[in-house]
């Protein structure tokens, strides 16, 4: 559904160009695609709002020459734009210290650019929690309260949010249900694996049912047959309910595996170095995991990296 | 399982039944004086003669005692609240709260002792100074030490303070809070005990320390024994209380309380 049209697979492009052309639009978006593409690409502007403007065609996130210079003088990011648009799965790989973790909490909204603008849904930050611009974060590890149990800590975003408990309680139900941890949902989170944990922080993401999923290497520290496994449910879930996911991954195959469209960024300082899409319809499943093409794709994106990471260490 | 159970309560039991065999028997074969060393029969009857006057002064000693503690528990909880509201009012106050943990109580006392006038306020005086200090910290460092990944999921959820302070800061503080609370009781007993000394009291509302000196005075040593065995039975009750606490509010998530591995 969200391949992209060319035969192209690997579309390394200069910092400047990066959002001339969105091949991997959703291929239902029409004629218009190409204006709106066209009009939001202007450097330093955001797209006027039209009246025919058509939800899918705002981009979910538009970043516009942030920068992230942190406070001990560190340059964490040079100007950088990028635009998600909806029902990607866009994954930012690079080698470390290429700003992917920064980038993503600009996006969280967690961190503040230096200069340069953010946008969802085409607008500032204080709309995001209202309805269809929600946003959900999975970190590195599942940061689950260890008070509270499994249940309880997959209730607290609609807790936070004031939903009733006769209404929290079946999304809760279902959400635990979706990541296969209906068992366990009166146990408290030392009495979970770190996998069972990951599904709980997962569960606890998707049960505000949002728009857009963060996640921060969340399979990092997983061995790999179960990082295998939650990819599998993310990739599912994530189709089933046409979310837009952006991904933080040390891992090609899993980059290789997931995406609809990796964004290789570069170190000294952080930048996108080009990008990679992934022309590979769904569902993906063991099958796409051990063919040819994945070896084939896998290796495209392997040499990208190692220019990436060539660049990052002799730049400036 | 049971048996195990069985064993772990039993045990310390004979150990504390063969000690008292040795100790009556060693004063009966070795006729020591009751005034240089009684044996336990001695100190039971003493118990048992004495009974109305060690109550009432027990009851002295663990009123000023639960006193101190509960407004060390109170004050320094609010104290440690407004230290973690800001950096600043931390760093000017923390060090004259160190300088009050690391002067002597038995110091201090007499100056207190004379400037309040009410025997019983200034005793509680003295051990609150003792107490709080471990309140103060402990709950400081509970309130800092948030877990940062929660700490930006409730920022990224939008949680309002109130939400942040009640789901996540006071459940963090929780087992430091805890911990604290144990330190905190048995010295708010110690400081009260120490007090006594200084002040020296008298009269109706004689606390256990001053029956000790009165009976150090008169070479009443079973007596002795007996005020000094009450203390040491309401500092365990205390530290036991305090242990129970923890156990129900934290036995099923924190690895301090834990009592067999999940």
């Amino acid at each position: 559904m969200l391949a992209g049209s060319g035969a192209g697979l690997q579309i390394g492009k200069s910092l400047g160009r990066m959002l001339d052309k969105q091949r991997n639009a959703v291929a239902s978006l029409g004629p218009n695609t190409q204006i709106m593409t066209e009009i939001s690409s202007v450097p330093g502007t955001l797209a006027p709002l039209s009246d025919r403007r058509d939800r899918a065609l705002v981009p979910v996130v538009d970043i516009r020459a942030a920068e992230k210079i942190f406070s001990n003088g560190m340059r964490g990011l040079a100007p950088i734009d990028l635009t998600v648009r909806r029902g990607e799965f866009l994954t930012l790989i690079g080698p470390s210290g290429c700003g992917k973790s920064t980038l993503l909490k600009l996006i969280a909204h967690l961190i503040q650019p230096s200069s340069g603008d953010l946008s969802w849904w085409g607008q500032d930050f204080s709309h995001v929690g209202e309805p269809e611009r929600r946003i959900a974060f999975v970190f590195q590890d599942a940061t689950l309260m260890p008070w509270s149990r499994v249940d309880a800590n997959v209730r607290l975003p609609l807790d936070l949010a004031q939903v009733k408990m006769d209404e929290a309680v079946p999304r809760v139900a279902a959400a635990l249900e979706n990541v296969n941890l209906t068992k366990f949902a009166r146990s408290f989170p030392r009495q979970l694996s770190g996998g069972m944990r990951m599904r709980v922080s997962i569960a606890r993401a998707l049960v505000t049912d949002p728009d857009l999923l963060l996640m921060d290497e969340p399979f990092g520290a997983l061995d790999e047959f179960t990082r295998n496994k939650l990819d599998d449910d993310l990739l599912r879930l994530s189709s089933e309910r046409g979310l837009t996911t952006i991904f933080v991954t040390h891992s090609l195959y899993e980059a290789v595996f997931l995406s609809t469209r990796v964004i290789v960024m570069a170190a000294n300082p952080g930048r996108i170095f080009g990008e990679f899409i992934v022309d590979e319809s769904e569902p993906r499943g063991d099958e796409f995991r051990t063919s040819d093409r994945f070896a084939q794709l896998s290796r495209g994106l392997s040499e990208m990296l190692n220019r990436a990471s060539v660049a990052g260490s002799s730049a400036m | 399982m049971a048996q195990e159970k069985l064993t772990r309560t039993l045990a310390p039991v004979v150990v504390g039944i063969l000690l008292l065999a040795v100790w009556q028997g060693g004063c009966r074969l070795g006729h020591v004086p009751v005034y240089l060393f009684p044996a336990p029969s001695d100190i039971a009857q003493s118990f048992v003669k004495q009974w109305p006057l060690l109550v009432r002064a027990l009851w002295t000693t663990l009123a000023i005692t639960l006193e101190a503690f509960v407004i060390s528990v109170v004050l320094g909880t609010l104290i440690a609240f407004v230290f973690v509201q800001n950096k600043l009012i931390e760093q000017s106050l923390f060090p004259y709260a160190v300088l009050l943990q690391v002067t002597p109580v038995v110091a201090v006392a007499p100056l207190i002792i004379i400037l309040v006038k009410n025997t019983n306020v200034s005793l509680t005086i003295c051990a609150t100074l003792v107490a709080i200090f471990p309140m103060i910290s402990n709950t400081t460092i509970g309130l800092r030490s948030v877990d940062p990944g929660l700490s930006s999921f409730f920022k990224m959820s939008k949680a309002s303070r109130f939400d942040t302070l009640v789901r996540l800061r006071i459940p963090s503080a929780l087992p430091f809070f805890l911990a604290g609370l144990r330190i905190s009781s048995g010295l708010a007993l110690i400081g009260a005990v120490v007090a006594e000394f200084v002040a020296g009291t008298g009269g109706q509302s004689a606390g256990l320390a001053y029956q000790i000196l009165q009976a150090g005075f008169q070479l009443d040593i079973p007596l002795m024994f007996a005020a000094l065995l009450l203390i040491a039975l309401s500092g365990v009750l205390l530290y036991m209380l305090m242990v129970a606490l923890s156990r129900a509010l934290l036995g099923q998530w924190h690895e301090s309380s834990m009592t067999e591995e999940a």
